[in-house]
């Protein structure tokens, strides 16, 4: 099957990425349901990760001589939806695709009768999405309603400035889900090359959560590096949805930075969709 | 044969094993120095964003860090068996042949492995300890020498002890085994920063609940001859180590009892 025979009809494309979509994500929450105790456990190190990070950063905020570039309410926003959507965050295969390269069965993937990028995709958006969402709720609940119960209302996630921003919001966060998933792919048709999948999970693990403001919020870095830390493909995973919620990002502002998200997703889609062209090329499959 | 020699022994197989792949040894090993070095960009940025943490330079921060590093890269080498006990001999039910043999469990799953790439860990560890040495231009006593010793091995001991907790909990779950990375992790990062910035609340639990604080703040603080904002005395920062001696002691216990508790899943 040639990637071209899809092109003059839209419609089965379409289908083709929402049929197995559906089906991948339902089977994946299902799977993920029977490990109950592991979700719990992850929500409780995502509070815990969450409370210290904020301790840090207000530790630095409360002996600030200058004003920093941003206020520790947004502050607050970041570190919160960071911990919640932390899941979102490209740095590691789906195992499931990844096995397939060690185990040579690649060979039969190709043999289905779907756009090959596009059935990855949709198996690698379930992969990401489906433990998130899991997850979302409970990390919600806490950081909004529990923190000012147990007398911590300055550690509370709050609403979006208005609904612009939320509206906005949501938007640019469509943008991130389909930016993670894209770069996963690159990650995972690397494995086309690099058999072995630790290099390139041991380079991402690193790089990403600093790229992306996981770590610290890409605008207290210093101001000669913001040029570059703008226009990198990462910030669009954490930095932008996040300071649009909290209104760092006046909202005339994101319509730019969601369209510049949108840029990035679209060239990383063609660039995995033509690699991997590529690699179905090279590939040599050993064996009868 | 002596349970030394057997360890060294044990040991030596996992190594010579690691050698036979010697490439992957060299980029792996590059790699992980590289995440690193990544790591601690975070608190680069943030001191020059900000200034000084207070009191606390980062000189200070460096060398709570590079220590902290050091000891989490030795554990993090020396209890791999513990942190792979669950997948590894649990759910594939080899730890019978543990059970089986005339060894002391510890030693034989402890001498399971010895990953050499986290050697880059400590690399990183050893050179930030440099870096802060050379900044806060410390005077050296013996008296200081000692401390920093006792300290180490104390957080040793108390991070071993926390990789233990985590393989004896495999006996009732292995589900739920993240919730100990807020201690290993968790505890690494939070002790990278002086514990006096930190929330009363959380510092209680991490003095006196898990004693964090006892083998890495408070003797760290009394070597670097800070005044402790939180008003610890010099027989106080010397005596505390001891209570990650105490901790590891409380973690073999749990662990003999969850041994007893072990039912194998049969053929």
């Amino acid at each position: 099957m040639t990637p071209t025979s899809y092109l003059g009809d839209s419609r089965p494309r379409v289908a083709a990425l929402v049929k197995p979509f559906v089906a991948i994500v339902s089977a994946r929450f299902r799977t993920l349901l029977q490990y109950r105790m592991a979700a719990a456990a992850g929500i409780v190190t995502q509070i815990f990760w969450g409370c210290v990070r904020l301790m840090v950063l207000g530790a630095f905020f409360a002996v600030a001589v200058e004003t920093p570039p941003m206020s520790f309410a947004s502050i607050v926003v970041y570190v919160w939806l960071g911990q919640v959507l932390i899941g979102l965050l490209p740095w590691n295969h789906d195992a499931e695709l990844q096995e397939l390269f060690t185990s040579g069965s690649v060979a039969y993937e190709l043999l289905r009768p779907i756009d090959l990028y596009a059935f990855w995709y949709a198996r690698t958006l379930a992969f990401r999405t489906a433990p998130t969402l899991l997850r979302l709720i409970p990390g919600t609940i806490f950081a909004v309603w529990i923190l000012p119960l147990i007398g911590l209302p300055e550690w509370a996630l709050t609403a979006p400035e208005s609904w612009i921003h939320g509206v906005l919001f949501i938007t640019s966060l469509i943008a991130t889900v389909l930016l993670s998933c894209a770069i996963t792919m690159l990650m995972t048709i690397s494995l086309f090359w690099f058999l072995e999948a630790r290099g390139v999970v041991t380079l991402m693990s690193g790089l990403v959560p600093v790229l992306s403001g996981m770590i610290v919020p890409l605008p207290l870095f210093p101001d000669w590096a913001q040029p570059f830390l703008n226009w990198q493909p990462f910030r669009g995973l954490c930095d932008v949805p996040f300071r649009i919620y909290s209104g760092d990002i006046a909202p005339d502002l994101a319509v730019y930075e969601i369209s510049l998200q949108f840029g990035w997703v679209l060239v990383l889609l063609l660039f995995g969709y033509g690699l991997l062209i590529r690699a179905k090329r090279q590939l040599v499959v050993q064996g009868g | 044969m002596s349970t030394a020699l057997l360890y060294g022994k044990l040991l030596a197989v996992s190594l010579r094993a690691q050698m036979q792949y010697r490439t992957a040894f060299v980029l792996m090993f590059f790699g992980t120095f590289f995440t690193c070095i990544v790591e601690a960009v975070g608190i680069l940025a943030l001191f020059d964003r900000f200034g000084n943490l207070g009191i606390w330079t980062l000189g200070h921060v460096a060398f709570l860090y590079g220590t902290v590093n050091i000891g989490f890269a030795l554990v993090d080498m020396f209890a791999r068996g513990f942190d792979t006990f669950g997948s590894e001999l649990i759910r594939t039910g080899q730890f019978d042949r543990v059970l089986l043999r005339p060894v002391n469990t510890v030693l034989q799953i402890a001498a399971r492995d010895l990953p050499l790439q986290k050697l880059a860990r400590l690399t990183q560890g050893v050179l930030v300890f440099g870096y802060a040495i050379w900044t806060l231009e410390l005077v050296w006593t013996s008296k200081q020498v000692m401390l920093y010793i006792f300290a180490m091995s104390s957080l040793v001991a108390f991070f071993y002890g926390i990789q233990i907790v985590r393989a004896t909990m495999c006996f009732w779950t292995i589900e739920s085994l993240e919730i100990v990375n807020t201690l290993s992790h968790g505890g690494q990062e939070t002790a990278q920063y002086p514990m006096s910035i930190y929330k009363e609340s959380f510092r209680d639990f991490f003095t006196y609940v898990i004693p964090l604080a006892c083998v890495s703040y408070f003797p760290l603080v009394g070597v670097m001859g800070v005044d402790d904002p939180l008003g610890s005395t010099w027989s106080l920062q010397a005596l505390s180590p001891i209570a990650g001696y105490v901790f590891l002691g409380v973690c073999l216990v749990f662990w003999s009892i969850g041994i007893r508790h072990y039912r194998s899943t049969g053929s």
